[in-house]
């Protein structure tokens, strides 16, 4: 019995096998016809421009509004337009708007550009501005940036008020990030009944899988995650501009991958560049490496309420300068960083070119003997390990400086997905942040990171060093208010400078940027310190 | 067989109970998902009713509950970052994954088996070395490096292959999108199949040489020799057949284990299938889609597990036995 159990089972098997094999024979030849067939169909179109770009994410949404992250910016400014946007050295320059005048303190009047189009076929006019503004302020994401404005008002089709409740200095840094949605096609109800201006973060809604915007490239498919695909908007209103007919957006998360696909010629175009490959890129033939110094600071906050010892100046001084920045940018960054001491980098009003990183160990000793701690003492630090480049191995290395002028620090890193609970509840005497400025100006820095912490107003929200100092609040508010830019960057640069004397906290350095690409296009031309590719201006020749 | 049967599948039900509860509690302590759907200037304040509208500032029996009581209607919850069903998510991303799987399945099968039965019957032969030595080789390299080292070779050096995704695809039944019916996609399967095959092809030579043999020491062998039956005979019918059956319990197990391994061969390979769905999902906290990942594998697991026992009762009625008591 036994015997002839095994013999059916091995005529199955046998079977199984011959079908499969049949299977696949069919299968390689199905393949070939329709490959033939493909060749039949389409003799010789002219050749489409495409380019074939990865990134190491993709948009969360077509709705630009729904969230305020790097990747909805670059996508917002593929898809949408702003009002005016920054150029390489982050001056404005005119995008919808062609010219803007300060009317009084409180009003900027914006001068729109004639006969753009909307994907939709719309005509834009003031109202979608007004509509926009109102959106922005109803987003999650975006109200906190959008609070000092009371709203835009239309003054006529093509002219528009920007207003404010208190005289503010940032509206133009705002204004690049109102990128007009058509008011016609965002109004009324979808087909399942939903107002289709919803702004929803985790459910289906209109605005997060249909767009309408003025930009120079329309959405033609999107599977989340795996491949976008744009093509340029053929009514946009600007035609002397880029040639990239088509956009093909796949995001490699994988940073060897990514590599390999350009170097394989698989893509075109890949940002970001991991640091390792730097060096391989640049001397590959045919492939063309564009690095900036970026503005996002990485920095160590000191918390003075928990450790004792932390609440000594003498001892934060010391601890700065027991920290070398730039050997950490050479020995573990490769280079790619730049070294900081202090939050704004250079292009932002606050920064003050005098305030160097100031690596010292035979100071940093000194100090450390005349504070009231002079023979060290313990300390718990914690890091993300996945979140800023390099972020663990930055942190050892703080960890073993601190060790040469007897500061015993104990290090805990963790995953980004349970770092911030842990960063927020203040668990650890040293935490490690990252900080984007999302105003693109020194003022938010100071805002989030160093001025007192206050629950109701949300100022120093970020501060887990609990630093406060009276006059860098007081200097932080003056600029929120302050029209005079010249008056504002005096304010925001004395600030600056009061908290690197007190070493309020330890700024390491600026991420560097990094863009690779196949040599044939003007890369370095449409890149920027805010990351934000202009796609739209790319020539590919 | 049908008491067994239902003896099995209940067995199954348990299983799940007990993987659904461990899915939900690491959920639970996890991380917030909201972090990573607001930008940084959103408040604590705000932070809070978010949680609170996606109902996960409820305690743990409260979100266990509701969602064994959603899991039962086929509803495993929502992903924050698809804004889709996680279920629809899953089944969108199977695919990817299943061919992946079989297509490596189907290496090992047609390349261990005669491996396997040349270096048990030629034990001492150079080729028999070289295997043996070859395997060593690939069950301690992992999974990654094999993965970076052939997109290495064969696509940046040699531009034969290309090095991500999956290529065109065909849609079938209107919702399985296969990549194995164009040369584009085939050509992208290639690499990535070559290197989820790498570690279980070692394992499957050696099993299969050992079981090999074994079988060929036992005494009905040597009496098929001593009656003078063919050399290929014995082999293949006497000999490889009774080695089977350990090779197909085998098989069943890692059959699993191979859709969780698919995790790494599809982070390298930007293989859009649910192993790199899931590691995005614990990357971005994503917590819904990151349970109904782990249920959904379960149940593949507990499947798979048990069809293998059926058939196994089937092809050996002592299992059988056994189960009826």
């Amino acid at each position: 019995m036994k015997v002839s159990t095994f013999k059916a089972a091995g005529k199955f098997s046998l079977l199984v096998l011959s079908l499969l094999v049949a299977a696949l024979m069919l299968v390689g030849c199905g393949g070939e016809e329709k490959k033939e067939a493909a060749e039949k169909a389409a003799p010789a179109a002219p050749e489409k421009i495409t380019l074939k770009l990865a990134m190491d994410a993709d948009p969360v949404s077509l709705d630009p509004h729904v969230q305020l992250s790097g990747g909805m910016l670059q996508f917002s400014h593929l898809v949408f337009d702003p009002l005016i946007r920054y150029d390489k050295d982050m001056n404005f320059v005119p995008r919808l708007a062609e010219s803007w005048e300060r009317i009084d303190d409180l009003t900027m009047r914006m001068h729109l550009r004639k006969g753009v189009k909307f994907h939709s076929g719309n005509e834009f006019t003031a109202k979608d501005v007004v509509f926009t503004v109102d959106r922005l302020k109803k987003s999650e994401d975006y109200k906190g940036l959008f609070e000092p404005f009371t709203g835009a008002v239309a003054v006529d089709d093509y002219t528009v008020d920007l207003v404010t409740k208190k005289p503010y200095g940032l509206v133009l840094n705002m204004a690049t990030y109102i990128f007009p949605l058509d008011s016609k096609f965002y109004s009324g109800t979808d087909d399942k009944g939903k107002a289709k201006d919803a702004i929803v973060k985790t459910d289906y809604s209109f605005a997060n899988v249909n767009e309408s915007g003025t930009g120079p490239f329309t959405v033609i498919s999107r599977e989340q995650g795996v491949k976008t695909v744009f093509a340029r908007f053929k009514d946009y209103w600007n035609k002397d501009t880029g040639n990239v007919e088509e956009i093909v957006l796949s995001p490699i998360k994988n940073d060897a991958t990514r590599t390999a696909a350009l170097m394989s010629g698989d893509v075109d175009f890949v940002m970001p560049v991991p640091p390792q490959d730097l060096e391989r890129l640049k001397t590959t033939d045919g492939l063309h490496l564009v690095t900036m110094s970026g503005s996002r600071i990485i920095s160590m906050q000191l918390n003075q309420k928990r450790n004792p010892a932390l609440a000594d100046p003498k001892v934060r001084l010391a601890m700065a300068y027991a920290y070398d920045n730039q050997g950490v940018v050479e020995k573990i960054m490769n280079g790619f960083a730049t070294a900081a001491g202090q939050m704004s980098p250079k292009g932002y009003v606050g920064h003050l070119e005098s305030l160097t990183p100031r690596f010292d160990l035979e100071k940093a000793k000194a100090l450390m003997a005349e504070s009231n701690f002079p023979n060290g003492f313990e300390a718990t630090m914690i890091s993300p390990n996945n979140r800023y480049v390099n972020d663990e191995k930055i942190a050892e290395a703080f960890a073993s400086m601190m060790s040469k002028i007897g500061i015993k620090v104990s290090l805990k890193t963790m995953p980004k997905a349970q770092y911030w609970d842990q960063f927020d509840a203040q668990v650890a005497d040293i935490q490690l942040i990252g900080w984007h400025s999302d105003t693109e100006d020194s003022g938010n820095f100071f805002e989030f990171l160093s001025m007192c912490r206050n629950t109701e107003t949300g100022y120093g929200q970020y501060n887990s060093g609990n630093y406060c100092n009276a006059k860098v609040d007081e200097l932080t508010l003056a600029a929120q208010t302050e029209t005079d830019p010249a008056k504002r960057a005096a304010d925001l640069q004395e600030a600056e400078k009061i908290q690197y004397d007190e070493a309020g906290f330890i700024p390491l350095h600026w991420q560097n940027l990094s863009w690779a690409s196949k040599a044939n296009m003007n890369t370095e031309d449409i890149v920027n310190v805010m990351n934000f590719p202009y796609f739209g201006d790319l020539v590919i020749n | 067989m049908f008491a067994f049967t239902v003896k099995r599948i209940l067995q199954a039900v348990v299983v799940m109970l007990i993987i659904s509860f461990i899915g939900f509690a690491i959920k639970h302590n996890f991380g917030d998902p909201v972090r990573d759907l607001v930008g940084q200037r959103v408040t604590a304040t705000e932070r809070a009713e978010i949680r609170d509208r996606l109902g996960l500032n409820d305690p743990f029996p409260v979100q266990y509950a509701r969602f064994l009581r959603d899991a039962l209607r086929g509803d495993l919850g929502q992903s924050y970052f698809f804004k889709k069903p996680a279920t629809e998510v899953i089944i969108k991303k199977a695919p990817a994954t299943l061919e992946l799987v079989f297509c490596a399945a189907f290496i090992i099968v047609v390349l261990s088996i005669p491996l396997g039965i040349y270096s048990a019957i030629r034990p001492k032969s150079l080729f028999s070395r070289f295997v043996m030595g070859g395997s060593i080789v690939g069950v301690s390299m992992p999974v990654f490096l094999t993965a970076i080292l052939l997109i290495y070779i064969f696509s940046v050096e040699l531009h034969w292959l290309p090095s991500y995704g999956r290529g065109e695809t065909v849609l079938l039944f209107g919702w399985w999108d296969s990549g194995l019916f164009t040369v584009d996609g085939l050509l992208h399967l290639v690499m990535p199949s070559i290197a989820l095959s790498s570690i279980m092809l070692p394992l499957f030579i050696r099993l299969i040489r050992s079981e090999m043999m074994e079988v060929l020491e036992t005494e009905y062998v040597k009496f098929a020799w001593a009656k003078g039956i063919k050399p290929w005979r014995v082999w293949l019918v006497h000999a490889f057949k009774n080695t089977l059956l350990p090779v197909i319990t085998v098989g069943g197990v890692q059959l699993g284990i191979m859709v969780a391994f698919t995790i790494l061969t599809e982070t390298v390979f930007q293989w859009q299938g649910m192993g790199s769905m899931f590691i995005e999902s614990v990357e971005r906290s994503d917590t819904s889609l990151m349970v109904a990942y782990l249920v959904f594998v379960g149940i593949v697991f507990v499947l798979v597990n048990t069809f293998v026992d059926i058939i196994y009762g089937l092809v050996n009625p002592t299992v059988r036995v056994a189960g009826r008591q």
